[in-house]
């Protein structure tokens, strides 16, 4: 299979940034039409972290509107990244580790789409994801590190990495290829319709993504007046311009967690595991049937979660501003 | 001799206790999720409560609540009474400028020279089983001083990992530095038989201390390469009922201790 995108030349890079709109103006899109600006093939980085801030709602649009041949960049990926492979979207993921989560074992629909070969999981280490991220943001093709050198992991990616001694100081470094995203999506607390979004809590790589790729498609809890966002600049994440559209998604990154709002839903988490445990194939078939198909809205998929998981997860999310 | 029918712990809790006795006070310490968490934690009430704790996910200095153990080191329980929360890269950066006393990890198999595998079981072109992978754990190992704690198995401890995800002393010798990782490399390891270090010459494993009522044969015969004893070897001490009280208030459901 092909290795990790190749490093986009500055050229394009300046080209496509300088093709974008970057007025002030109004970028509110309904969940369904924010979806349809993704296009079969592209690259879609995805914000947060595991099960934090996932932008489920999106994901759960691409998967209804049958996107193809996406591939997915993340840090690290959680339950979503057995949604894009099991659902057919997407034949790549590029991470630095791919389960549900520790307390459920190794995720059988990973493993089953990797090891049969529909799909493959390209593993990088997790500073090495943040730093290609972090390259791509600072509009440059490649980030030396010291870490992923000596390791199979890095072994692995020997065709996209170049070893490298340093010009000052005669040291052996490694330097890890931008990665610019066609599109980075992103689920945030809150965000005006402009596209100021504010984060609460743990950022994870979510500023870099916004500045590495070339678009950037936001949903968020509650759209916010431009004047609420001006009364606290400070917690405004990234740059308005860089983003392309916004759709209000309430519980959008359900069932994972969205800081200070609510934790991850942790019996649909166990309903998930438990029904991609026997039959994998079936199961997630069913799961995705139940959950992602058979509902016709974002509201009625919280429906089927139930009213029951929401509020134990709403409870405990709030509870992190409890002394 | 203490037989197993007379412990009043489990495995995983000599494992966490035994584990949270390599930290010192004042250290930072890269934790992941599980054991290394729960023993990191277990020491900052105990011996060591100036250790400030680091998670990937973007923590510096956070403490646990007993009973609200998180589920992954990226969820905002990782965040509770942190000193400061910070982007991924930031954090895991700080083990590259070199503020990282100890890399804290987990493992599913390990070799003679301490390099941890988590991603591939068997070829990784054609894998018998697909891991998680590294997550930080390769920047952690590459980067710092570390400890892993694991349960003593013959296929677990291995002549040779079928995949090197995070670095130990890689063939040996002075490998490790060549390969462009002058500092950090494998420090402890223990195992709910033994605590293992490493040679300082040859910097293959070597058994340097046993737990109590563990015969050297039984470290042996679980261990899937030959293996040394270092000359000065010692018997641990048994874990207190504090330790045990403590762990368990920690984690009272036993999600790790089970």
């Amino acid at each position: 299979m092909p290795q990790t995108p190749p490093v986009k030349p500055y050229a394009q890079l300046r080209a496509e940034t300088a093709g974008r709109d970057r007025s002030l103006h109004d970028k509110v899109v309904t969940l369904d039409a924010a979806a349809a600006l993704i296009r079969d093939g592209e690259h879609v980085a995805i914000g947060g972290c595991m099960m934090s801030r996932t932008p489920s709602a999106l994901i759960w649009a691409l998967v209804r509107a049958r996107r193809r041949n996406l591939t997915f960049s993340r840090s690290i990926v959680s339950s979503d990244g057995d949604i894009v492979f099991a659902s057919g979207i997407a034949k790549k993921v590029i991470t630095s580790w791919f389960s549900q989560g520790i307390v459920w074992g190794i995720s059988r629909v990973m493993r089953a789409w990797t090891e049969s070969g529909r799909a493959e999981f390209e593993e990088w280490s997790h500073m090495s994801m943040g730093l290609r991220y972090r390259a791509g943001a600072m509009g440059l093709p490649f980030m030396p590190t010291r870490s992923m050198m000596g390791s199979d992991v890095g072994r692995l990616r020997a065709g996209t990495t170049k070893d490298f001694v340093c010009p000052f100081t005669g040291e052996k470094l490694l330097l890890l290829p931008a990665l610019n995203p066609d599109v980075a999506i992103i689920h945030v607390q809150r965000c005006d319709q402009f596209g100021n979004p504010q984060i609460d809590g743990l950022p994870f790589m979510d500023h870099d993504l916004a500045l590495a790729a070339k678009r950037v498609i936001l949903t968020t809890e509650r759209i916010v007046s431009n004047d609420q966002i001006r009364r606290q600049p400070d917690q405004t994440a990234f740059p308005f311009f860089t983003v392309e559209a916004v759709a209000e998604v309430p519980y959008g990154s359900a069932p994972h967690e969205c800081y200070g709002l609510y934790e991850p839903f942790f019996k649909h988490m166990d309903l998930f595991a438990e029904m991609t445990r026997a039959d994998v194939e079936k199961g997630v078939e069913d799961y995705l049937k139940r959950f992602y198909f058979e509902p016709k809205s974002w509201t009625e998929y919280l429906d089927r979660l139930g009213l029951n998981d929401l509020l134990v997860a709403t409870r405990a999310g709030r509870s992190i501003y409890d002394d | 001799m203490t037989s197993l029918l007379q412990r009043n712990y489990t495995s995983s809790e000599l494992l966490a206790v035994m584990a949270s006795r390599t930290l010192a006070d004042g250290q930072t310490v890269f934790a992941g999720v599980g054991i290394p968490l729960l023993a990191a934690t277990l020491a900052q009430r105990l011996h060591a409560p100036g250790i400030t704790l680091l998670f990937e996910g973007g923590v510096l200095g956070p403490f646990i609540v007993p009973g609200e153990l998180p589920p992954s080191t990226n969820e905002q329980r990782c965040t509770r009474r942190a000193n400061m929360i910070l982007p991924i890269t930031d954090v895991l950066l700080l083990l590259q400028r070199g503020y990282v006393d100890i890399g804290f990890l987990g493992g599913a198999q390990i070799d003679r020279y301490g390099n941890i595998n988590t991603s591939f079981i068997g070829d990784p072109a054609k894998p018998k089983t697909r891991l998680p992978g590294t997550g930080g754990g390769n920047d952690i190992a590459s980067l710092a001083k570390i400890v892993v704690a694991m349960k003593h198995e013959k296929r677990r401890f291995v002549e040779k990992v079928d995949f090197i995800t995070s670095p130990g002393f890689l063939s040996g010798g002075d490998s490790r530095a060549r390969a462009g990782l002058p500092t950090g490399g494998m420090h402890k390891i223990v195992t709910d038989l033994a605590i293992l270090g490493v040679d300082p010459a040859s910097k293959k494993l070597r058994v340097e201390a046993l737990h109590p009522g563990v015969a050297a044969d039984q470290v042996r015969a679980n261990t899937g390469f030959s293996i040394d004893f270092a000359p000065n070897a010692t018997v641990t001490d048994l874990p207190t009922g504090r330790e045990l009280e403590v762990l368990r208030q920690l984690d009272p459901a036993q999600l790790y201790t089970a």
